[in-house]
C-alpha cells in the first residue's frame, strides 16, 4: 500500500496528496504515528487461522438487497439551486472552471 | 517494412431504465437541467444508495450478448477522485468483480471501406456497471453543472486490443450497438451520450513481437468518426516509425472539422483511485436461475440471425447484413419472407423501394405506412404474373401514400397485366406499322432497335403487357 520506507504501512504525505490535505511536518508525524498505530492493529489479523474463512466483500452476511425499477419524483430545482454553493441562471450548479480533462 | 495496427476500444453505454442505478430518479435525457434530480444522485452526504435491479439484468443480459462468462458473485467498488462532476468525491463502480468477463463479439461482412472483413471474434475483457457522473458545460470563466445524467446506469465494455484496422473497429462498434438494440439493453445513441467511445492504438512493425506506444484518442462522436480518426492515427504512427522518430505515450483529440488528432496530453503517472468496496451497497450473488431467466429473455443474436437468413431465405451474405442491421427492419423482413414463395424477391423490393422510401421521407421501420404483408401480396402479384415489375413499382409507390393494399389497389386501377394474345397481337401490329424505319434498324443487324419496339407496346399497354411475352412476340414476328 505505501510507497516510500519498507517496514511502515503508510505514506502519509502520498495519501494526504490524493487526498488533496496540505499538511505541516508536525501534522505529517503526528498522523504518521497514528495511522501507523491503526494499521498495526489490522495485523492483528494475520495472526488469526482464517483458512475455513470465506473471503467476503462485506461484514454483513447478506448479498442481493436491490430495489425494483421504477421512477419516482425528484426534488424541487429551487431547493437544489439553494442547497449549492453557487449557481448560473436559475438552473445550473456553478463551480469554478473546469480545465479539460 | 510492413506495419500492423494494435486497436483496442472502450464502450460506456448507457442502460435503458426507467429509473436511475442508485435512486428513483428518472432516467431520461433531454429534460430541463437539474430537474431529474435527489439527494442521492446529488451526493449529499448521508444519503444511501439502493440499486436498481433491472440495471443488473441488463448488463447481464449485455454480457450475454457478447459471450461472456456472468459473475457469480459481484460487487460495487467507490473509485475515488476529484472532479466537479462527482461531487461526492466517488464514483460507485466495479473493479475486481465485474458483473461480465472474457466474451467476444462476431464481425464480418462489408466493412465501412467497403471491404470485405475476414469473419474475427474480438475479445471482450470485462463489462462492468457503474453510476455515470454528472455533465459539466464550460462557459469561459466559470463551469455549470447539470446533474440530470449523474446516477444514470452506465456499462463500461472494455476490449481485447484485438482489432488491426479501422473496418474492424468500426464494424465491432457496429456489432455491439446491434446487439444491445435487439437485446432492449441500451438505446445506443451517440449525439445523446448514450454511447461513447475511447479508442487505444498502436503500430508495430509486423516482424516486431513487442507491442508499439499506445496512443488513447478522445472525442470520437460518432462510428465514422472513430474510423477517420484511427486511418489517420494509424498512418500519423507509421510515419514516425518510419522516421525512426518515438510515439510518445499520449492522449490526443480527434478533430472532426479537420480529420486530425491533436496532442490533449502526454501521460501522466497513474492514476490512483484507491479502489474499495462500496460499504453501503451489499455483494450481488447472481443464481443460476436468475441467469438462465435472463438467458430465456434474450433475443436471438444479429449475427445468427443473419446466418439463418442467408439459409432460410437463400439470400446473400450482404443481404442478410442488411437485413438485420436493426431488429425492427429483420422482424419486418422476417414476417414478409417468412410465408412467401420468393423470399429473395421480399428482400430486394424492402432493401431497394423500401428502405428508399423510409430514407426518403425520413422514416424508420417502425413508421411505415404499410406492414410486412403488404411487401409480400406486392411480391406475390408479381410472382404470379398479375403485374409485371414495373407496374409494381407504382403499386409499391401508391400504397406507400395510401397505405391501401396492393391487391386493391391493382384490382382498383385495373393494372392486371394484359396477358389476352389478342389485345398484345393488336398492340404489336400498331407498333411495327407506325415504326417502319425502327423496324428496319432491327433487321438490319440493329439489336437495339427492339428494345425501342418493346418500350413502344409497353407504353401502349400503359405497362400492362408482359415486357418478356413482348420481347419474344416482337422477335417472332420480326425474323418472319
Ligand atoms: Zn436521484
Amino acid at each position: 500500500m505505501g510507497q516510500g520506507n519498507g517496514t511502515s504501512h503508510i505514506d502519509v504525505r502520498y495519501v494526504a496528496d490524493l487526498a488533496r490535505l496540505e499538511l505541516t511536518d508536525e501534522e505529517v508525524e503526528k498522523f504518521q504515528g497514528e495511522l501507523e498505530s491503526v494499521l498495526t492493529y489490522v495485523d492483528t489479523l494475520s495472526r488469526l487461522d482464517l483458512s475455513d474463512i470465506e473471503p467476503t466483500a462485506h461484514a454483513n452476511p447478506q448479498a442481493n438487497v436491490w430495489r425494483e425499477d421504477g421512477a419516482s419524483e425528484s426534488m424541487c430545482r429551487d431547493d437544489v439551486i439553494r442547497n449549492a454553493p453557487d449557481s448560473a441562471e436559475g438552473k445550473y450548479i456553478r463551480v469554478p472552471p473546469i480545465i479539460e480533462e | 517494412m510492413e506495419y500492423e495496427a494494435v486497436i483496442g476500444l472502450e464502450v460506456h453505454l448507457q442502460v435503458r431504465t426507467a429509473s436511475k442505478i442508485f435512486c428513483s430518479c428518472a432516467n431520461r435525457f433531454g429534460e430541463e437541467p437539474n430537474t431529474l434530480v435527489c439527494p442521492v444522485c446529488l451526493g449529499y452526504p448521508g444519503v444511501l444508495p439502493a440499486v436498481n435491479k433491472q440495471a443488473i439484468t441488463k448488463t447481464i443480459a449485455a454480457g450475454m450478448m457478447c459471450n461472456c462468462e456472468i459473475a457469480g458473485y459481484s460487487k460495487f467498488d467507490r473509485k475515488n477522485y476529484f472532479y466537479p462532476d462527482m461531487p461526492k468525491n466517488y464514483q460507485i463502480s466495479q473493479y475486481d468483480l465485474p458483473l461480465c468477463q472474457n466474451g467476444s463479439v462476431r464481425i464480418e461482412g462489408v466493412g465501412f471501406s467497403g471491404d470485405e472483413i475476414p469473419r474475427r471474434h474480438i475479445g471482450v475483457r470485462r463489462i462492468h456497471l457503474e453510476e455515470d457522473v454528472a455533465k459539466s458545460i464550460h462557459v469561459g470563466s466559470y463551469s455549470v453543472i447539470d446533474f440530470n445524467r449523474a446516477g444514470v446506469p452506465l456499462m463500461e465494455i472494455v476490449s481485447e486490443p484485438d482489432m488491426t484496422s479501422p473496418d474492424e473497429a468500426h464494424a465491432y462498434l457496429t456489432e455491439l450497438k446491434q446487439m444491445m438494440h435487439y437485446a432492449d439493453i441500451s438505446d445506443c445513441d451517440m449525439e445523446k451520450g448514450q454511447m461513447r467511445c475511447d479508442v487505444n492504438v498502436s503500430v508495430r512493425a509486423v516482424d516486431n513481437p513487442g507491442f508499439g506506444t499506445k496512443v488513447e484518442i478522445k472525442n470520437l462522436n460518432s462510428f465514422r468518426a472513430v474510423h477517420r480518426a484511427l486511418s489517420y492515427e494509424i498512418e500519423r504512427q507509421k510515419e514516425l516509425l518510419e522516421e525512426s522518430a518515438a510515439v510518445e505515450q499520449e492522449t490526443r483529440r480527434w478533430n472532426d472539422e479537420e480529420g486530425v488528432t491533436t496532442l490533449m496530453r502526454t501521460k501522466e503517472e497513474a492514476h490512483d483511485y484507491r479502489y474499495f468496496p462500496e460499504p453501503d451497497l451489499m455483494p450481488l450473488q447472481i443464481s443460476a436461475d436468475m441467469r438462465e431467466e435472463i438467458r430465456r429473455n434474450l433475443p436471438e443474436s444479429p449475427a445468427s440471425r443473419r446466418e439463418r437468413f442467408v439459409q432460410e431465405y437463400a439470400i446473400t451474405a450482404y443481404d442478410a447484413q442488411v437485413l438485420t442491421g436493426e431488429k425492427a427492419l429483420a422482424d419486418f423482413f422476417e414476417e414478409a419472407a417468412a410465408a412467401s414463395s420468393a423470399p429473395k424477391r421480399v428482400a430486394n423490393v424492402i432493401m431497394t423501394e423500401f428502405l428508399g422510401w423510409l430514407g426518403d421521407q425520413g422514416k424508420t421501420v417502425r413508421e411505415s405506412p404499410v406492414g410486412p404483408e403488404a411487401i409480400r401480396e406486392l411480391v406475390s402479384l408479381v410472382e404470379n404474373e398479375t403485374i409485371s415489375m414495373k407496374i409494381a413499382k407504382d403499386v409499391f409507390s401508391e400504397m406507400m401514400e395510401t397505405g391501401k393494399a396492393p391487391g386493391d389497389i391493382v384490382e382498383e386501377k385495373g393494372l392486371q397485366q394484359v396477358t389476352d394474345q389478342s389485345v398484345i397481337e393488336s398492340y404489336l401490329q400498331q407498333v411495327v406499322q407506325e415504326n417502319p424505319s425502327v423496324v428496319d434498324d432491327y433487321k438490319s443487324g440493329k439489336e437495339k432497335a427492339l428494345k425501342y419496339l418493346v418500350g413502344q407496346v409497353m407504353k401502349l399497354s400503359q405497362g400492362k403487357a408482359n415486357p418478356q411475352q413482348v420481347n419474344d412476340r416482337l422477335r417472332d414476328m420480326l425474323s418472319q
